[in-house]
């Protein structure tokens, strides 16, 4: 009986036709693509994108350029030379960043012991040329002064898991 | 001639368009003579009606490709190509899209690759379009539409579809690599294997409508409703035709000559820019080309479904139209619904099931056929037979 039942089911394509009707069913339902440019998916306050180099309120740069970011990167794209100021600080005169290298893996973030290199939610950067992707100090402080007021966000928000 | 030469016909007797061409031919033979006029005419009337039905089909071809991107994004609930448009028109988004694929295509350089067969590789794609386009010689758009009406149209047909394997054979060759080969030899044996189901279904149709003329087919439905279409009697014929159709343009699920997962592109991976675009051509018109066929041997071609006022008021190419992208809406759903027949199971289906299935349906229907009058009449409801 059970042999009958699977012959007809078989030659009357009836499995086929479920088929079809899970996909005929789907053709009617609603779309769940964003559409990237004018809608966005939401980003956590963690999301780790194009880097920053902070300042504090003042304006005087965070980075000490005690190189733990350089010595754990594990991509080994941060490149970092530092001299001594005139005032007797240690501050970086070089802080270049190859983001054609880099994983944004974040360790350079947690690394830092003055919240000074930080990764911002911007995802949609480009170089045109070789060498666009090397990213320079004055690049990266420049970042940060833009940002500064979502990154200060981002960080509160996240300050009391870390 | 009942009116001048000139090419004005409202004042003359009879239909309109017939003494139109009349005219015009009357004009050609004033111009070229009579020998040379009325040949000229006839060149003149068959390069018209071939590019009337070329040009929309690689429009409709263009199209095909859309729809079925879209259809396939629809029923994996994404929405598909919605960018390029015309003139910024924002309805038509996405629209623009087949344009904009073609215009890459020409842009493309053509790679012939090294060790190449140069002039088989270049002929392979014209010999496997060539036969998609031809066919549609015959193909009745309505009663009197049809560029060649032949009495032997169907076996026209089958002689032009089965010319096509030569492309592909000779493109997997000339391409001197082992993967388009190994294409070539699956998508080969796939097609002859299908051809035959797909002639024995046929065989059916031509023993109902005792005709071979496509046109005689339609007119064999003909009788007031779709109960009188062949699709009723011969339901698993029109099956076995349409599943066996799937297999001859090796398309989803039967598509292991193509196989984008496993040997890339089967045949024509080595095929590039406008060579690789004309394979797309030949695949995309013969899937119009079974779809259409499929509407005039089971779903009564131009005829309407049912012979009343609000449907016959239709013109019958638009019924035919509309059978032919029903159909191929089953295609590109097939497609989006299946997974991938395995080889072995193909050479099984087509062998061991259609052709069976269609020799016993052929025995069946003779014998229904040759039965005396007066039992066939005792059959309920019969309107075939």
């Amino acid at each position: 009986m059970d042999r009958i039942k699977k012959f007809f089911s078989t030659f009357l394509l009836f499995e086929l036709l479920k088929g079809m009707a899970v996909t005929g069913r789907y053709l009617f339902k609603p779309k769940i693509t964003v559409h990237f440019p004018e809608e966005k998916t939401p980003q956590s306050p963690r999301f780790r994108g194009l880097h920053a180099l902070r300042r504090y309120p003042n304006g005087e740069e965070r980075c000490i350029a005690c190189k733990l970011c350089e010595a754990v990167c594990p991509a080994m794209a941060i490149t970092i030379d530092s001299e001594q100021r005139a005032d007797g600080t240690r501050r970086t005169t070089r802080y270049d960043i190859d983001l054609s290298k880099c994983i944004f893996c974040g360790f350079c973030e947690e690394s830092c012991p003055v919240d000074s290199i930080v990764e911002t939610r911007i995802l949609e950067y480009h170089g045109e040329k070789r060498g666009d992707l090397i990213y320079t100090k004055e690049m990266l402080l420049a970042i940060g002064d833009r940002y500064e007021e979502q990154i200060a966000k981002d960080r509160e928000a996240d300050a009391r898991y870390r | 001639m009942l009116c001048s030469a000139k090419l004005s016909w409202k004042n003359c007797d009879g239909d309109g368009w017939s003494v139109l061409m009349e005219n015009i031919q009357q004009y050609f033979v004033e111009i070229f003579g009579t020998e040379w006029g009325s040949m000229l005419f006839s060149l003149a009337t068959n390069m018209t009606f071939i590019f009337a039905i070329v040009i929309p089909l690689l429009l409709g071809v263009a199209y095909l490709t859309f729809a079925e991107r879209k259809i396939i994004a629809y029923m994996q609930i994404r929405v598909g190509p919605n960018r390029v448009t015309f003139f910024g028109i924002p309805w038509l988004r996405g629209w623009g899209q087949p344009i904009a694929d073609a215009v890459k295509a020409i842009m493309k350089e053509i790679v012939i690759p090294t060790g190449a067969n140069k002039l088989l590789f270049l002929l392979a794609p014209v010999l496997t379009i060539m036969p998609a386009l031809a066919a549609w010689a015959v193909i009745p758009f309505s009663p009197e539409l049809v560029l060649a009406d032949i009495n032997a149209g169907l076996l026209y047909i089958l002689a032009m579809t089965s010319m096509g394997i030569y492309g592909i054979i000779i493109a997997g060759w000339a391409s001197n690599s082992k993967y388009a080969f190994l294409g070539a030899m699956r998508s080969a044996a796939q097609v002859v294997s299908y051809e035959l189901a797909m002639g024995f279904a046929l065989v059916c149709v031509l023993m109902m409508s005792q005709s071979l003329n496509l046109g005689d087919i339609v007119n064999g439905q003909q009788g007031g409703s779709f109960l009188n279409w062949y699709l009723i009697p011969l339901f698993p014929m029109f099956l076995v035709y349409l599943i066996s159709g799937v297999a001859e343009t090796n398309r989803a699920p039967f598509d292991v000559a193509e196989g984008e997962s496993e040997i890339v592109a089967g045949f024509h991976v080595d095929y590039s820019g406008m060579a690789f675009t004309v394979f797309f051509l030949a695949e995309y018109s013969n899937m119009i080309l079974v779809a259409t066929l499929t509407s005039i041997m089971f779903l009564g071609g131009w005829l309407p479904p049912v012979d009343m006022a609000p449907f016959n008021l239709i013109p019958g190419i638009v019924w035919l139209l509309f059978k032919i992208a029903f159909i191929l809406f089953f295609f590109l759903w097939f497609r989006a619904t299946f997974p991938r027949y395995r080889y072995d199971q193909i050479m099984r289906l087509g062998w061991k099931i259609f052709i069976p299935i269609t020799l016993v349906w052929i025995v069946l229907l003779g014998s229904i056929m040759q039965l005396p009058e007066s039992i066939r009449n005792t059959f309920p409801l019969n309107v075939w037979f």
